[in-house]
């Protein structure tokens, strides 16, 4: 009889990498279907786009690095790379930006680093501000919701924008963009224009923050609270960013409404949602311990609101991620939990 | 022009006599680097790192005169604690050095043995036991495994053999990843 | 009124098995032939052997006795003789072979007349009791070994407060204690008391799993016919509370720290199986040659068996019934902390508390060779029942960094196996773990080993130095009596002869004075 002689314990929860990886992609998807419906297919198509490239840049990779292919592209994490990497870029983007943005994500920030687990800084978050970097017309150009624009963007349109650059009746895309209600709300700041002024009678802001994305980011807190619920993911980063997010925003809100946007449209206009429940908590990247994760979030909620106020970017939370990754490890290190039976 | 290079003339010399004067009085009675890379060493006095034992090889090390890869005792963890110590890249082994070599014990076979007490002077640690015209035998718990004793011994009578494996000295393995493995 | 507990962090809820094996009652097994007994069924020192071969040993008569003071004598788990005093293979991680005693039973199992039944502890001091249960080799049976009289001896200085009886059991699988509850509730709780004695201890605890409400429920009955004050507990069922310092936590909020007994704490934990084997050894006399074992999993009769010690898992699982073809692993103990055995030619000993045979249908195992990348999800963290960051001892453990490792306390793990059990990686953490532990230990031991070395070189040194100074001063003087000789040989001859002469007149002086009185001292002039 041939007996084995691993170390114990000997059995497992079952519980399998790809299944935290599905769970995360699931909590996503409420979020893109009110995506398709506010602002057409553009969406999907960038998925798709980013989906593929990204398994093939995977693929790619791991035959290099001299890897097996199908324990690592069945992970799912490349996908989650890929659609988070989606979500951050506009609808309409050009096919190459999307690729290109991949390609950094999964090749440069990934593998090159030595693969999943290794990577010090998001993937998504460096495919993201590389192209934004590079290419910043393109992905601040963004799609308002068709109820403002009138044009309704088929599945078709949005594969024929994204590979031609033209939509179904002709008009390239650009012509059709407009600013992020953070970014005009940001430019017209500095023309000295109050918030009052900037929001009323303009279509792209809604009941709550921007219109459209309100809802939008809506989907993602019910999807990342879902997450919490099944121990996906810990409260501690996303009410520690969020929280201080809305902390500082009210308190300069209440200086002054009229300079400053209100705590809610931070909250809903731009990515702090996705960013505090799927972008800053990636494991890998974050902080691990519980003290720390909440040091985490507070940092990226600052970071954000520093960047989006006073930074040269409307948006921040691909930066503030970015920052405080460097950050992480030391924060681990110096909030290690107190140990059973020790300091008392 | 001249009052900026009076200046830094000035500002070079007061700061220069400043580290010279902390340099004297402040100065730390450290632990010659000698012996600390003496006691990252394996203490076997082997002779193998072509120097007559380890003090000298860490005395050669200190002295820049040798490389940190050349005992094969110590394998690998001994070039890499070497290297943490002196702040240098680790270098690779020689091919015919293992990583982490397997500890022997020299053994006499008693019945050969002559009683010549060569190998009695050629130990390094006096681990071998005997006199003339006796037979010898090695205290298995104080031999290095340098193999120093073979070459003299003239009847060939020791041998080396690996250090008994007991579950008091047993080290669990290192965890064996397939995937990890190359194709 | 109603204790409070406490909870410790972290822990897992496994499902138990436990029902397969405990609704049977414990039953005995056929007395083999042939016993292996291994010298070291404890931790500590081995015990050293105490008979030759060829001696006709009985039943309960002490073969080995203890070696040091961290021991345990072993006896002769049936009558028979001595056959070999040898290595064999034991039951330990390793796989090692280790010293063993041989006995070939006569099939009498005679009991040897040693036997000195105590009715009534009280009238032995403490001390006289803790010998007794020395001298019985009585060790811990929940699974470590640990000499139980240690457990049992307090400092002049301290107090027990709390004597708890661990009879959580939670490790899956397992059901030895809980059927020795139910059936030996009375023995246990004797015992329980002897041990109280050895004590002093002011209160007595049961601590028992949610799981086991029949166990519970016979200890209280059987606490209520003796009369006596012990508080039965049922503890939430969680992995790992059977952890001495865990279940301590629950019944008292103490945290034992690293590397510190309970009692400095004023506690003391022993197993419910230890209680009854003190009750045998002394209100029987008989010392531990036995024990009840839990066989699970893949086999046609699980249960709980009574078996002696020494008889080898593969006699064992003969008589339980096993198919061989279908076998993947053979787990000593449970399976979240057990070993898996190489060889069925073992033989069960004194901490042997559960023999699980998996095959593909009972027990799910998992391929740990495919152990993904670690994301540092932390869920590792979430359940470890210490608080310690298992994501950072395996990074740096993986990386052999074990300075890093030890920051990070690595040294606290009690190796339950939470983390690894939740890995959505499947990483062997534990393995990593152990494996960075026994490196340190080697590393420690190369350490002293090395410093010796040195020692012993720098004297050889220091001697030949010395040899060859003592040398050079004899060839020194050498040379100078040549040089003398070479300045004049008149001189040398005149030297010589005045020498003579004055040994001449030395002698002539020495013999006079012999011959005129012994004590005075003579006259060299």
């Amino acid at each position: 009889m041939q007996l084995n002689t691993p170390s114990s314990p000997h059995i497992h929860s079952g519980y399998q990498l790809s299944q935290l990886m599905q769970r995360v992609l699931l909590a996503l998807l409420p979020a893109i279907v009110l995506y398709v419906l506010f602002f057409g297919w553009g969406i999907v198509v960038n998925i798709l786009i980013a989906v593929v490239a990204a398994l093939a840049f995977e693929a790619l990779a791991l035959l290099l690095r001299k890897r097996p292919l199908a324990p690592y592209l069945g992970d799912y994490s490349a996908v989650l790379t890929a659609v988070l990497l989606a979500l951050a870029l506009p609808p309409l983007a050009p096919w190459w930006l999307i690729v290109v943005a991949t390609f950094f994500a999964i090749v440069f920030a990934k593998h090159l680093y030595g693969g999943l687990g290794y990577n010090p800084f998001n993937p998504a978050m460096i495919g993201y501000v590389v192209v934004l970097i590079s290419f910043p017309r393109e992905v601040t150009s963004w799609l308002p919701p068709e109820a403002v624009s009138g044009q309704v963007v088929s599945f078709i349109d949005a594969l024929r924008a994204s590979f031609t650059g033209i939509l179904g009746n002709g008009i390239p895309p650009d012509t059709l963009s407009m600013a992020t209600p953070l970014d005009h709300v940001k430019t017209q700041l500095t023309q000295n224009h109050a918030i009052s002024e900037i929001i009323t009678g303009n279509g792209i802001f809604g009941q709550l923050a921007g219109s459209g994305w309100e809802w939008i980011n809506l989907a993602f807190m019910v999807g990342g609270i879902w997450l919490i619920y099944k121990k996906v993911i810990h409260w501690y980063i996303p009410v520690a960013m969020l929280g201080t997010l809305v902390l500082i925003s009210g308190l300069f809100w209440l200086i002054d409404a009229e300079r400053y946007a209100s705590p809610l449209f931070h909250l809903l206009s731009g990515g702090a949602i996705l960013g505090a429940f799927f972008i800053a908590t990636d494991p890998v990247t974050a902080s691990t311990t519980n003290r720390g994760r909440i040091l985490y979030g507070i940092g990226i909620g600052l970071l954000v609101y520093i960047i989006r106020s006073w930074g040269g970017y409307p948006e921040g939370v691909a930066f503030a991620v970015l920052l405080m990754n460097m950050l992480a490890p030391t924060l681990d290190y110096y909030t290690q939990p107190r140990v059973f039976g020790r300091g008392r | 022009m001249l009052s900026a290079i009076i200046v830094l003339t000035l500002l070079a010399t007061v700061f220069g006599l400043i580290l010279g004067f902390a340099a004297i009085r402040f100065k730390v009675e450290g632990d010659p680097i000698v012996d600390q890379i003496d006691s990252l060493l394996p203490q076997t006095q082997c002779g193998q790192c072509t120097y007559p034992g380890c003090r000298p090889y860490a005395q050669a090390i200190a002295n820049a005169e040798a490389n940190i890869n050349q005992c094969p005792p110590g394998g690998e963890t001994t070039m890499l604690a070497l290297a943490d110590l002196l702040g240098v890249d680790p270098l690779p082994l020689g091919a015919e050095h293992q990583a982490e070599p397997e500890a022997t014990v020299a053994f006499i076979i008693e019945d050969t043995c002559i009683g010549c007490t060569l190998c009695i002077q050629a130990c390094p640690v006096d681990a071998i036991l005997g006199a003339a015209k006796q037979m010898h035998t090695v205290i298995e718990s104080e031999c290095t495994g340098c193999e120093l004793c073979i070459p003299p011994c003239p009847v060939d009578c020791i041998i080396m053999q690996p250090v008994k494996q007991e579950t008091r000295n047993w080290k669990w393995p290192y965890p064996v990843q397939t995937l990890e493995l190359r194709k | 009124m109603i204790r409070q507990l406490f909870r410790y962090k972290g822990g897992v809820k496994l499902s138990d098995h436990k029902q397969e094996s405990s609704s049977q009652p414990i039953q005995k097994v056929t007395l083999p032939k042939r016993l292996i007994l291994p010298l070291q069924q404890h931790i500590g020192a081995p015990a050293s052997a105490i008979v030759s071969v060829g001696e006709r040993v009985l039943k309960g008569q002490m073969i080995a006795k203890s070696d040091g003071h961290i021991s345990a004598p072993v006896h002769a788990s049936t009558s028979g003789r001595v056959v070999e005093i040898t290595d064999f293979a034991i039951p330990h991680p390793s796989g090692l072979k280790a010293p063993c005693i041989v006995i070939e039973s006569d099939g009498n199992d005679a009991w040897c007349d040693h036997r000195k039944p105590v009715d009534d502890c009280h009238h032995y001091t403490p001390e006289q009791i803790r010998e007794h249960i020395r001298h019985a080799g009585v060790v811990g049976l929940g699974g470590a070994g640990f000499p139980s009289f240690l457990k049992l001896t307090v400092g002049s200085e301290r107090v027990v407060e709390t004597l708890i009886l661990n009879g959580a059991e939670c490790e899956p699988f397992i059901s030895c204690d809980d059927r020795l509850m139910r059936e030996r509730a009375e023995e246990i709780i004797k015992g329980l008391m002897v041990m109280q004695h050895a004590l002093v201890a002011k209160a007595c605890v049961i601590g028992v799993e949610e799981n086991k409400p029949e166990a519970a429920a016979a200890l209280r009955s059987a606490i209520s016919a003796l009369a006596v004050e012990v508080e039965v507990v049922e503890v939430p069922t969680l992995y790992p509370t059977g952890g001495e310092k865990q279940l301590i936590k629950i019944l008292t909020n103490k945290e034992i720290p690293p590397k510190t007994l309970p009692i400095e704490k004023r506690v003391v934990v022993h197993n419910v199986g230890t209680a009854a084997a003190v009750y045998r050894a002394i209100c029987l006399g008989e010392p531990l040659i036995s024990r009840v074992i839990t066989i699970a999993g893949a086999v046609k009769k699980p249960g709980n068996y009574e078996i002696p010690f020494g008889i080898s898992a593969a006699q064992l699982l003969e008589q339980v019934g096993i198919e061989e073809e279908s076998v993947e692993r053979i787990i000593h103990g449970g399976p979240m902390m057990g070993f898996a055995l190489n060889t069925l030619d073992v033989p069960l000993i004194k901490t042997s508390n559960c023999l699980l045979v998996t095959d593909p249908n009972t027990v799910p195992l998992r391929n740990k060779q495919l152990a993904l990348a670690c994301i540092r999800c932390g869920s590792c963290a979430d359940v470890c029942p210490i608080n310690l960051l298992p994501q950072q001892l395996y990074w740096h453990s993986r990386a052999k960094d074990f300075d890093k490792a030890q920051d990070y306390n690595l040294f606290d793990c009690i190796e339950c196996g939470c983390c690894d059990y939740v890995c959505p990686s499947q990483i062997p953490l534990v393995q990593y773990f152990r494996f960075a532990k026994t490196s340190i230990w080697q590393a420690e031991q190369d350490k002293k080993q090395a410093e010796l070395a040195k020692e012993r070189h720098e004297f050889r040194q220091f001697r030949i130095e010395r040899e060859k100074a003592e040398k050079k001063a004899r060839h020194k003087a050498k040379a100078a009596k040549v040089a003398a000789k070479n300045v004049g040989a008149d001189d040398k001859k005149k030297a010589i002869e005045e020498a003579m002469a004055r040994v001449k007149a030395k002698k002539q002086q020495q013999e006079a004075n012999v011959s005129a009185s012994k004590t005075e001292p003579g006259d060299n002039t």
